[in-house]
């Protein structure tokens, strides 16, 4: 059977690369576009192979390479407290929580490189501020309760944010998304627990997890991204499905699922004019406030500062590392190691192939 | 014949080798080198923090729950080796400590498979966690000047607490002097791949020989205990 996107790869498999990259021919040109326009109209996946718009390309980078740098630069903020973690079990949960999230970059980045985005080139784009991450990893942990809110409200507005996701036109990303919503829905419910835990604790143990609520739950409602007149690029990107719902419409839908949690869980949602609006069907929420979410963006939140230096650093302190895998490669290898070889992909397999010596 | 397994207390030292290392590796999270070792640092420390658990689950009626034991035991009462409290260092000092402990902690488990439950599943964990380093090892030993350096020299540094893994634990009826000899042969085997010198100094410190199993521990062993400790303790009684 040919789909629509058949047309986009041209007789033999490379084809449509070619035409991408040969800009002499309009007419091929024109019917690249309207091939591509008909897969996207048709719901049909684009592949790495396939011809697609530079700008489409280009925004794909730009969201994924954000999404990415959200998880790794968020794994800081938990990562405080995994060497303070109350118990075992809560030890446990953190560490696994905090992994996932590498693990999630290493998805995403992956999925950068199909659009022939390098991670090296995308990572020096973080460190030297070209390209950014999620805001809300801008503010800091500042008690345990912080883990349990970060994982109800930030994972839960990431979820909400990134289920439509795993139907967005570009492939590779699609399927990365829907792994990584699987396991950010595990820690959603972690997070969840955690705060039902204190907040049905000791009387210091419930007044711990409603200050974390009270500071991270404005800050949630602005990951969804300004208001949809403000938005910068949304329309493209609906439009090219790489988006399917606008920030306002995944905020609200975001507000009713947290105002019932936040009931069950015996805490209050910081916002004296949440109510439930019979007409709408939906809360009505309090003004957010937006000069914060621009301050914060522009670098002037609690913690843009040391997030990024400590990546940095991070990156910096491991130089010699990746040089010295990279020259033992080379000395052992039949042929030049091409950049993204670097030896250090396999202990990946850590998690993946696991043998055990004989 | 029938293994019979060792008395609850005598796994002790094990437990808290288990728990003091996993919580060091956890300190790397956010600082590695790359995300893979990210990966990978997090996963060697979920598999010590789950031997650790597995084996204070079975000193219960001894020394009360996991919680108890980790979190309300003073500096003195820990029975770790001195090795495993070592501060990371660079990411050479945290694969010698890897080497050295991982060689020693796999062989271990294996004698201990047909006597203690948890043992057969760490046997398979910690074989990774040696191949880990030894594959780490071999990299940097041979990478570049530079790397060669610094695993040198984590290497002369680290030497003194291999000693002190050997002193017989009261209770674990193990065949010691082997565990030693497989250990000093694998060590040489993979120094000798990575290109490095086995350190000649003293395997243990002039006091402070087997210190660890008794209570005896270095000074940045008390930081990083009240680090983990200190959310725990101020809370008395409060469950999470």
């Amino acid at each position: 059977m040919t789909s629509v996107t058949s047309a986009l790869r041209g007789p033999g498999t490379g084809g449509t690369d070619a035409a991408h990259r040969a800009d002499g021919d309009n007419g091929d040109e024109h019917a690249f576009q309207a091939a591509f326009d008909a897969a996207v109209a048709a719901d049909e996946r684009i592949e790495p192979r396939d011809w697609m718009p530079d700008a489409y390309r280009s925004t794909l980078v730009r969201q994924i390479a954000q999404h990415a740098h959200s998880e790794i630069i968020g794994m800081q903020p938990e990562a405080n407290w995994i060497t303070r973690a109350p118990s075992l079990r809560r030890k446990a949960i953190l560490m696994a929580k905090v992994q996932d999230e590498a693990g999630h970059g290493l998805y995403l980045y992956g999925a950068a490189e199909t659009l022939g985005a390098g991670r090296d080139e995308l990572l020096d784009k973080l460190h030297t501020g070209r390209q950014k991450y999620s805001s809300i990893f801008n503010y800091p942990t500042l008690t345990w309760a912080d883990v349990g809110a970060i994982g109800w409200l930030v994972d839960g507005a990431a979820i909400t944010n990134q289920v439509p996701l795993c139907r967005c036109s570009y492939g590779p990303y699609a399927r990365a998304m829907v792994r990584v919503c699987k396991e950010e829905s595990f820690h959603q419910r972690q997070g969840y627990e955690l705060l039902l835990a204190l907040s049905r604790g000791t009387e210091a143990q419930h007044a711990m997890a409603q200050d974390a609520v009270d500071r991270w739950w404005w800050p949630s409602l602005m990951m969804f991204g300004p208001p949809d007149d403000e938005s910068a690029h949304s329309a493209q990107s609906m439009a090219w499905k790489i988006k399917r719902h606008s920030n306002d419409e995944l905020r609200q839908r975001f507000v009713d699922i947290c105002v019932p949690q936040a009931e069950a869980l015996g805490l209050t949602l910081p916002d004296p004019d949440l109510r439930w609006n019979e007409e709408r069907g939906a809360h009505d929420f309090g003004a957010i406030d937006w000069q914060e979410f621009r301050d914060v963006l522009k670098g002037n939140g609690p913690c843009n500062e040391q997030r990024i230096t400590q990546r940095r650093t991070a990156h910096e302190d491991g130089a010699w590392v990746r040089e010295a895998a990279a020259a033992h490669a080379a000395k052992h290898a039949p042929r030049p190691p091409r950049p993204t070889d670097g030896p250090a992909r396999d202990p990946a397999g850590a998690t993946a192939t696991r043998k055990p010596r004989s | 014949m029938t293994a019979t397994a060792p008395p609850a207390l005598a796994t002790l030292p094990l437990a808290d080798d288990a728990l003091v290392l996993s919580h060091r590796l956890g300190e790397w999270a956010g600082h590695a080198p790359v995300l893979e070792e990210e990966m990978a640092l997090a996963n060697i420390a979920l598999d010590l923090l789950g031997q650790a658990r597995a084996l204070y689950a079975g000193l219960r009626d001894e020394l009360g729950t996991e919680d108890e034991i980790a979190y309300l035991r003073e500096e003195r009462t820990f029975l770790n080796c001195q090795l495993v409290e070592q501060p990371n260092g660079d990411f050479a000092h945290t694969i010698v400590r890897q080497l050295f402990f991982s060689t020693y902690q796999q062989p271990l488990y294996a004698q201990l498979a047909p006597k203690l439950p948890l043992a057969e599943k760490a046997v398979s964990e910690t074989a990774y966690h040696r191949d880990h380093a030894e594959q780490w090892t071999v990299r940097l030993g041979d990478g570049t000047e530079e790397s060669h350096a610094r695993m040198q020299r984590a290497a002369n540094a680290l030497w003194r607490f291999t000693g002190e893994l050997f002193q017989p634990v009261e209770g674990l009826d193990l065949r010691w002097q082997e565990l030693e000899g497989e250990w000093a042969a694998s060590i040489t085997e993979v120094f000798g791949r990575a290109g490095l010198d086995l350190p000649e100094g003293q395997r243990s410190g002039a006091w402070t020989a087997g210190a660890g199993r008794q209570g005896l521990h270095t000074e940045p062993f008390g930081p990083m205990i009240a680090e983990m400790q200190h959310l725990h303790r101020s809370h008395p009684g409060a469950t999470w």
